[in-house]
């Protein structure tokens, strides 16, 4: 029973860490209306340039800070050579132009920085410590604490400022939000913006974790069945669906693994994912659809 | 063109549905079949057999099995690279545990398998649209490479899951030289591209569209949509597993599961969105362009930059080069090559003159 209690707390913590990529998407996703699959590389751009600028002898805020610029200007680049010419197409060329996207990241994250792995330390012991009886990784708990944060900063953005208000509005019907005189332009470069920022926290602790190198831009496909299962407009279906996910793939690892072989956690997701949609076609939190003809 | 379409009517229904109507057009073609067929082979050197035209037609085959899902039914997929590690793995367990299994059957059965698995993915597409549908697709990319690498069975319990060729021997003759393969996959490719151009231009091929352009209004007009999107994931799965038995025993000889990894995926989407989606001739400038691409860069770089670039910042290059054409693409030519093509020869039909 410990054991089990243990492999679920590690597998929700862990679940918390893939939320915080599924974060960036749901915020992108809600505004824009743009399945944005180069949140991977935007993550993995973040980590290697603060850590790039870390090695190079730039003191921990101030490699944040010029990250964050860094992050804002991306932002700012995608909203003026990618988002605007192509408003108003299907969504389906909107993804596949944010795959191209993640390909010129990623090759530009790897030019500028070079392809090594780089280790990070956040100065966070990643040693377990014992609550009644149960071993917990510290890092776990950080990195959940720091989701928990970002959702309260998020949400308080999202309910009490102005330029919240107007990111709801425009994720609500964008017709009528530029029809009251708020600037899409402007929300969209915010929202990636936001979106930079949360794939920046992902990146520390990401990187933290597994080293910063190129695999890191690969969480993407850690998140998507998160995203699925919690719907793609919901930033608490975000976290819920990264519990869900987390404590369901340690467990299928540790009890199902013995089973039918290893190295499951790389499909179990998608499957339990699929499984969630043929009940719940728009995930739990997800809107439905209406369609018309 | 030099030639203009006056005084050739169609006076038949058989001659109305005719591929190419001009018989300029239409012997264009045949001219261009028989260079393939007959001049090819012996004008073709070793390296541009294996490193370019096989790599070419294989390539141009799976994005024509993308091509039919995607682009005329539109149902989007990221799992194409699985389909084409069914068709390989498939196609090789036929050729091994029955005796005397002709090599072309054996593809034939291993497309056949492939379309089964693609059948069972497609399953959750009726419930699920769009954007939820890739993760169908990505469950199939995910599951059949660990299913092909757990399950020793799969590749004849090799140590490290590599599948090597079988004897390339079609009643009798021996098509193994980089020539016999270069014509093996021509002629598989040129049966195919046959098949799917027919089937485009049939009844199914135009529901497949309807369910593309709105699948809620197909339905309200009465198409059966399960089976509509069902038959796409099967044929698309069919022709994507040929082209993944042909990519292993034809093009690499010996191929592992991770061969079929999640970028094989992406160039083949890659594939269909520069070429042009919902386009026959698409699939080839596509297939053309990604593998030329790299070759041109490499040649480029060792002209111009040689020493100054290291092969490593080449990749990241080309990485880049493809993300930006492929956004250019999307921006500027949505439909792809294929319409560029299109428009040269509307164009060219009243040169000199403009309009």
């Amino acid at each position: 029973m410990e054991f089990f209690l243990e492999v679920l707390i590690g597998g929700l913590l862990a679940g918390l860490m893939y939320s915080l990529v599924a974060i960036g998407f749901v915020l992108i996703y809600k505004a824009s209306g743009v399945f944005n699959f180069a949140q991977g590389a935007m993550v993995l751009f973040a980590a290697l340039t603060f850590v790039s600028l870390l090695e190079r002898g730039v003191p921990f805020w101030g490699a944040f800070a010029v990250t964050l610029l860094s992050m804002l200007m991306l932002a700012w680049a995608i909203e003026r050579m990618v988002l605007r010419p192509l408003v108003n197409r299907p969504p389906i060329t909107l993804f596949m132009a944010t795959l191209g996207l993640s390909y010129i990241i990623e090759g530009l994250a790897q030019t500028l920085w070079g392809a090594q792995v780089h280790g990070l330390d956040l100065g966070i012991s990643d040693e377990p410590f014992e609550v009644a009886g149960l071993l917990l990784s510290q890092f776990d708990l950080f990195a959940a604490g720091t989701a928990g944060l970002l959702v309260l900063a998020l949400s308080l953005l999202f309910n009490k400022t102005r330029v919240g208000i107007s990111l709801r509005a425009v994720a609500d019907d964008q017709l009528a939000a530029l029809s009251i005189g708020i600037k899409l332009q402007k929300v969209w470069m915010i929202v990636w913006a936001v979106a930079g920022f949360v794939g920046l926290v992902a990146g520390l602790l990401w990187g933290a974790r597994l080293g910063v190198q190129f695999s890191l831009s690969l969480i993407v496909l850690k998140a998507l069945p998160v995203l699925i299962i919690g719907g793609f407009t919901s930033i608490g279906g975000a976290i819920v669906g990264g519990l869900i996910i987390g404590a369901s793939e340690k467990l299928a690892e540790v009890y199902l693994g013995p089973v039918i072989g290893g190295g499951i956690e790389n499909w179990f997701p998608y499957v339990l994912a699929l499984l969630f949609l043929l009940v719940r076609p728009a995930g739990i939190f997800g809107e439905r659809a209406i369609e018309r003809v | 063109m030099l030639y203009r379409e006056s005084g050739q009517f169609s006076t038949s229904y058989l001659a109305e549905g005719r591929l190419f109507k001009l018989y300029q057009q239409r012997w264009g073609f045949y001219a261009l079949l028989a260079f393939a067929f007959l001049a090819v082979p012996y004008l073709g050197n070793d390296y541009w057999f294996s490193a370019i035209l096989i790599p070419f037609l294989v390539l141009s085959l799976a994005g024509l099995g993308l091509n039919l899902l995607t682009g005329y039914a539109g149902q989007i997929s990221l799992g194409s690279a699985a389909f084409m590690a069914v068709g390989a793995f498939a196609a090789y367990n036929f050729q091994l545990r029955i005796d005397g299994m002709p090599l072309l059957l054996g593809f034939f059965f291993g497309g056949v398998t492939a379309a089964l698995v693609g059948v069972v993915f497609g399953l959750p597409s009726l419930r699920i649209k769009g954007f939820y549908l890739l993760v169908s697709t990505l469950a199939a990319q995910f599951v059949v490479t660990w299913v092909l690498t757990q399950f020793g069975w799969f590749s004849n319990y090799n140590s490290s899951g590599v599948i090597s060729a079988p004897p390339l021997v079609i009643l009798g003759h021996d098509f193994s030289s980089p020539a016999g393969r270069y014509l093996l996959t021509l002629g598989v490719a040129a049966a195919l591209f046959w098949f799917a151009h027919n089937i485009v231009h049939s009844e199914l091929g135009r529901r497949w569209m309807a369910v593309r352009d709105m699948d809620t209004a197909a339905a309200v007009i009465g198409i059966p949509i399960l089976q509509t999107k069902l038959l796409a994931f099967a044929i698309s799965s069919f022709i994507l597993g040929i082209a993944g038995a042909l990519w292993a025993f034809a093009y690499l000889g010996t191929v592992e599961p991770h061969g079929f990894d999640l970028s094989r995926s992406f160039q083949i989407l890659f594939i269909i969105i520069i070429g042009g989606m919902g386009s026959i001739l698409g699939n080839f400038l596509g297939a053309a362009f990604i593998v030329l691409l790299p070759i041109l860069l490499s040649n480029l770089s060792a002209t111009f930059l040689a020493g100054v670039v290291d092969p490593g910042q080449l990749e990241n290059l080309q990485k880049i080069i493809f993300g930006a054409l492929i956004i250019f693409f999307l921006i500027k030519e949505p439909a792809g090559l294929a319409r560029l093509w299109q428009a040269f020869r509307e164009r060219s039909r009243i040169w000199p003159l403009r309009f």
